[in-house]
């Protein structure tokens, strides 16, 4: 299973990844959507909404569960995807480009604290073990 | 260590999703769960249930064991190969099991039970032998594969594979079966499709389920599984109903035969039974979530609880089926907690769906 090496991820199974404009895209990683299997809902947060760092504030339900997205980082949320909303099978589709929400981090340097690709590897490897 | 089917390797080599499946090691689906639904809806699928276990009741006092032993009558069984879904109860009526019992000859019946639960079936049976033994035998099949074949097209393409039991099975009715060797064929199932179930020789196992691929017939997960037997409205052991409960509260009050002289176990408990709760159907009105198993409903006849819950991939909404109380009225609006949220649900009736079309109106 391949982990995007641009992107930071969250030992929850989050993956972040920082736009030109300064916010912070988020998602659910392919490891996550395999997890969970086809994807029937999509709950976002509130556009203006300000979440702390793994704060709960987006739901995902697959057929055979439900399941809470975490904030990454702390900031405020800027931007939902309806489009995953609408279609939540999107994300099984392609994990990596059906993003959430977006957040504008209170502070940016914040990403330097989560995963790489190489330890979210790891996580996912001790996990299937 | 997980226990294997005979089509363990098949699995594997199409690609399954595995999982632990009360100790065995099953496909819970080959890429999406939702598509396999739909195939099975709208032309034919096969599942491995060879962890369900074939148990073969012999002997002459064979239907004498049976009318003791099972819920419904077995007296209903007179025609050489007629099925019949039954309910084994303990003597406090509660639901030890449920299961689906073949006539084939006096001497010889033939139980399909849940893989859960074989073990304490087999032990139960085993107790309540005592007055029939020696000449009745309990012999369970860990020999047997079981397979089932299912979908409008699903006969059609199971005489395409194996052409020699056409003839034998072509004239089969709804819940028949006939033995022809190898292969043990019934018209039942757990989808609310027309089909097969098969029992056969492990060792015949993988090259009938091959000989099934190459005409077309697709691979289906117990995912898949789940959510049709849901929309068929048909009631999972452990999870609809349990020891806890006897079948006049888990909407199975058809299956249990209180007309009858005859006796059977958990008899004389289900007399004595006030009911106050039944199984309902249930679909989500609201946005916002998933019914699932064990969330509460909230109703102005008393509360409830979800006992299966999923999303109906044929009704693209979620859909379940729920302990609610004896008098609710079908059509009623109910609450459902829903993690941190009220959504209101309305009580229908169930099925969901049969043979393919949508029963909610």
């Amino acid at each position: 299973m391949t982990i995007p090496s641009g992107l930071k991820y969250t030992a929850s199974h989050e993956w972040a990844r920082l736009e030109a404009d300064g916010t912070v895209s988020v998602g659910i990683t392919q490891h996550a959507q395999d997890l969970l299997g086809d994807m029937v809902y999509v709950e976002n947060p509130k556009v203006g909404r300000k979440v702390a760092a793994k704060e709960e504030c987006a739901v995902v339900e697959s057929v055979k569960a439900a399941s809470d997205v975490y904030a990454p980082l702390a900031g405020e949320v800027v931007a939902v995807n309806d489009e995953v909303v609408n279609a939540p099978e999107k994300i099984n589709q392609d994990a990596y480009g059906a993003w959430m929400f977006k957040l504008k981090p209170g502070n940016a340097a914040d990403l330097n604290g989560l995963l790489d690709a190489a330890g979210y590897k790891a996580v996912v490897d001790s996990e299937s073990h | 260590m997980l226990k294997q089917t005979a089509l363990n390797a098949a699995h594997r080599a199409l690609g399954a999703k595995m999982v632990d499946f009360s100790g065995w090691d099953m496909p819970l689906h080959y890429g999406s769960q939702i598509e396999e639904h739909h195939q099975v809806r709208r032309d034919a699928g096969m599942f491995d249930v060879s962890h369900m276990l074939t148990i073969d009741i012999e002997g002459p006092p064979a239907r004498d064991f049976l009318r003791l032993l099972l819920a419904n009558n077995i007296d209903r069984l007179q025609i050489p190969g007629k099925a019949m879904y039954s309910c084994m109860l303990d003597t406090r009526g509660g639901v030890l099991d449920d299961l689906i019992v073949y006539y084939l000859r006096e001497d010889w019946f033939r139980v399909v039970v849940n893989a859960a639960t074989c073990d304490k079936d087999l032990a139960w049976m085993q107790t309540q032998r005592a007055g029939f033994a020696p000449i009745l035998n309990i012999r369970p099949r860990r020999d047997m594969a079981i397979m089932a074949v299912q979908g409008p097209h699903a006969r059609e393409k199971v005489w395409q594979a194996a052409p020699e039991i056409r003839a034998v099975t072509e004239s089969l009715k709804p819940f028949q079966a006939a033995d022809c060797a190898p292969y043990f064929v019934g018209r039942t199932g757990y989808t609310g499709e027309d089909g097969f179930e098969i029992i056969l020789p492990a060792a015949h196992a993988p090259a009938f389920w091959a000989a099934l691929h190459a005409v077309g017939v697709k691979p289906i997960g117990l995912g898949a599984r789940d959510t049709l037997r849901l929309e068929a409205g048909m009631n999972l052991y452990g999870q609809d109903m349990d020891e806890t409960v006897t079948p006049l509260e888990s909407g199975l009050t058809w299956t249990v035969d209180m007309i009858a002289e005859r006796d059977f176990i958990g008899k004389a408990a289900l007399k004595e039974q006030v009911v106050a709760r039944d199984l309902f159907g249930m679909v989500l009105v609201d946005k916002g979530g998933v019914l699932r198993s064990h969330q509460k409903v909230r109703t102005t006849y008393g509360d409830g609880e979800i006992t299966s819950g999923s999303f109906s991939p044929t009704l693209n909404q979620s859909i379940a089926l729920a302990r609610l109380p004896k008098h609710i009225p079908i059509g009623e609006l109910v609450q459902v907690e829903v993690r941190d949220k009220l959504l209101s649900a309305k009580v229908v009736k169930y099925p969901f769906v049969r043979n393919g079309k949508s029963l909610i109106g």
